[in-house]
């Protein structure tokens, strides 16, 4: 069943607000919701939470044979499918557009930018090499499900930590946590993503983008950007959905706000993470 | 007040016994060590009348289940024949007949488009079909307030603060009714549709639901007229 579209009261209530620059819950148009990141009691667990989207992902490793065509390179999957958990308008089984959209957004900005060092996951050249698996679970959309799934995303692979392997000739040796200290994964860069919405052109007045839209803002919207890059200010990922005629300059000024909600996101992540690893008790013998 | 697990048995005993939400009765006693029939169905807080005639269990959830006489704010997604389908957040569509409104005739019937919100009681909720909406009292056959909801804005919230919403001691509506005037029409189906004069107070409204929700920020009225304060309104 596809959702039914706002009412109509509802419609004009956010247009008109959107108009005088406010939104529905109190942000400013480019106002993102602070994250809110909960990390497990395993590594590589995250839950992030924008307002009452929340995402959780999980990491596992396990070593396989690698793919033939790239015997140096580790492997990384992305699993994320959509439950009815999330909210009643999605499907078990049949993907909807924007469970598609999601998943391939993902692909692009974690796997597809490079985010992870593949090679530095082989161990044994053409025989054996990390897999690692990231596993999304949905667990409720308040609009925005994209941001925080990448976000619990990245912030899962930088969380998590392999078991340390020892290869001596054609020997691999596998150390228990209780050995050696597991190793963080090799991560180039952290991309983050951002999504702004845009709403029709009226013919009175114009409507400004807004970031980080809320569930009635993104199924209003005429249009979404959703822009992946790093605090280095490297661009990832630029989507555009949606038929709004956008200018240079305009694409331009989105991004100069991403840059800006990237860098403030990565200290986030940054500190967030360091104060989970001290407070976490790590003894090595 | 106890608190009740799905599959417990309740006490429940009493010569005129009704059931509310969350109680059912089975037809046969499968505990040894309980004379009753009746179980609970979901998790909550048991409650019963002063006469231990009437027994609910109150708890919170998002999804609403449509049940008789409830009163319901929908959306209506399409016109059918001779009335309309209605969205009212439940797992189905709701059907209104256009005859169910105050004063409709074959020639005179309501005039409602595809989007528009209204306020109806729910006059048949049975498990196996859809449920019917009808937009006049029982009794006197007058509107007495429902029908379709011009302009404001719906927010949207947890059952039981909808609930506590309706209860007159509730203190939200009371204490932002006492700053600025303000309409206010009440679906137990997690909806709630507001009006004022201006866009900031109907969004100063839906932040104070969302804030005092037990779903979301569950303040009380102390920490909600704090927060009202902070609200340039």
């Amino acid at each position: 069943m596809r959702p039914p579209s706002p009412s109509i009261p509802e419609k004009e209530f956010l247009f008109s607000a959107l108009k005088e620059s406010l939104r529905i819950d109190g942000r400013l148009p480019l106002e993102m919701r602070t994250p809110n990141l909960t990390f497990g009691s395993e590594l590589g667990w995250v839950e992030c939470a924008l307002g009452k989207t929340r995402v959780l992902a999980q990491i596992d490793a396990k070593m396989v044979k690698p793919l033939p065509e790239r015997p140096f390179e580790g492997i990384l999957t992305i699993h994320s499918e959509i439950s009815p958990m999330a909210s009643s308008e999605y499907e078990p089984g049949r993907p909807s557009d924007e469970e598609v959209t999601i998943t391939r957004m993902l692909d692009k900005v974690l796997r597809r930018s490079d985010a992870l060092d593949k090679e530095s996951l082989c161990i044994l050249a053409g025989q054996r090499v990390w897999h690692i698996r990231l596993t999304l679970h949905f667990l409720a959309d308040s609009g925005n499900l994209l941001d925080c799934a990448c976000l619990a995303g990245i912030v899962a692979l930088k969380h998590f930590r392999r078991p340390d392997v020892e290869v001596v000739g054609d020997e691999v040796t596998v150390h228990r946590p209780t050995e050696r200290a597991p190793v963080p994964l090799a991560i180039h860069h952290t991309p983050f993503c951002f999504t702004f919405a845009f709403f029709p052109e009226s013919s009175s007045s114009s409507t400004p983008p807004v970031l980080d839209p809320s569930q009635l803002e993104q199924r209003l919207s005429a249009g979404l950007v959703s822009i992946a890059l790093n605090a280095q200010k490297e661009i990832c990922v630029l989507q555009k959905l949606g038929g709004v005629p956008l200018g240079t300059d305009d694409i331009l000024r989105l991004v100069e706000v991403a840059v800006q909600k990237a860098r403030e996101t990565h200290e986030f992540v940054e500190a967030r993470l360091r104060e989970d690893w001290l407070g976490r008790k790590v003894e090595v013998r | 007040m106890s608190v009740v697990f799905p599959g417990d048995y309740v006490p429940a005993q009493h010569v005129n016994l009704k059931l509310g939400p969350g109680l059912l009765q089975t037809s046969s006693i499968k505990s040894e060590n309980t004379d009753s029939n009746v179980i609970a169905t979901r998790a909550g807080i048991l409650n019963h009348s002063a006469n231990r005639s009437k027994w609910w269990i109150e708890s919170n959830s998002r999804r609403y289940v449509p049940a008789a006489q409830e009163l319901v704010i929908g959306s209506i997604i399409q016109k059918v024949g001779e009335g309309f389908r209605v969205d009212i957040g439940a797992a189905h569509p709701a059907s209104l007949d256009s005859l169910a409104f105050e004063g409709a005739t074959k020639r005179n019937k309501p005039n409602l488009k595809v989007g528009c919100l209204v306020y109806a009681r729910v006059s048949l909720a049975h498990k196996d079909m859809e449920p019917e909406l009808e937009c006049f009292d029982a009794q006197t056959r007058k509107s007495e307030g429902f029908g379709e909801l011009k302009g404001g804005f719906v927010v949207r919230c947890s059952l039981k603060m909808c609930r506590d919403l309706l209860d007159p001691k509730h203190f939200l509506l009371p204490l932002l009714g006492g700053r600025f005037p303000l309409e206010a029409a009440v679906g137990v189906n997690g909806r709630v549709w507001v009006s004022a004069k201006e866009t900031k107070q109907t969004i100063a409204i839906a932040r104070c639901i969302e804030a005092a929700d037990p779903d979301g920020g569950s303040l009380d009225a102390e920490a909600v007229k704090d927060f009202l304060n902070t609200l340039d309104i």
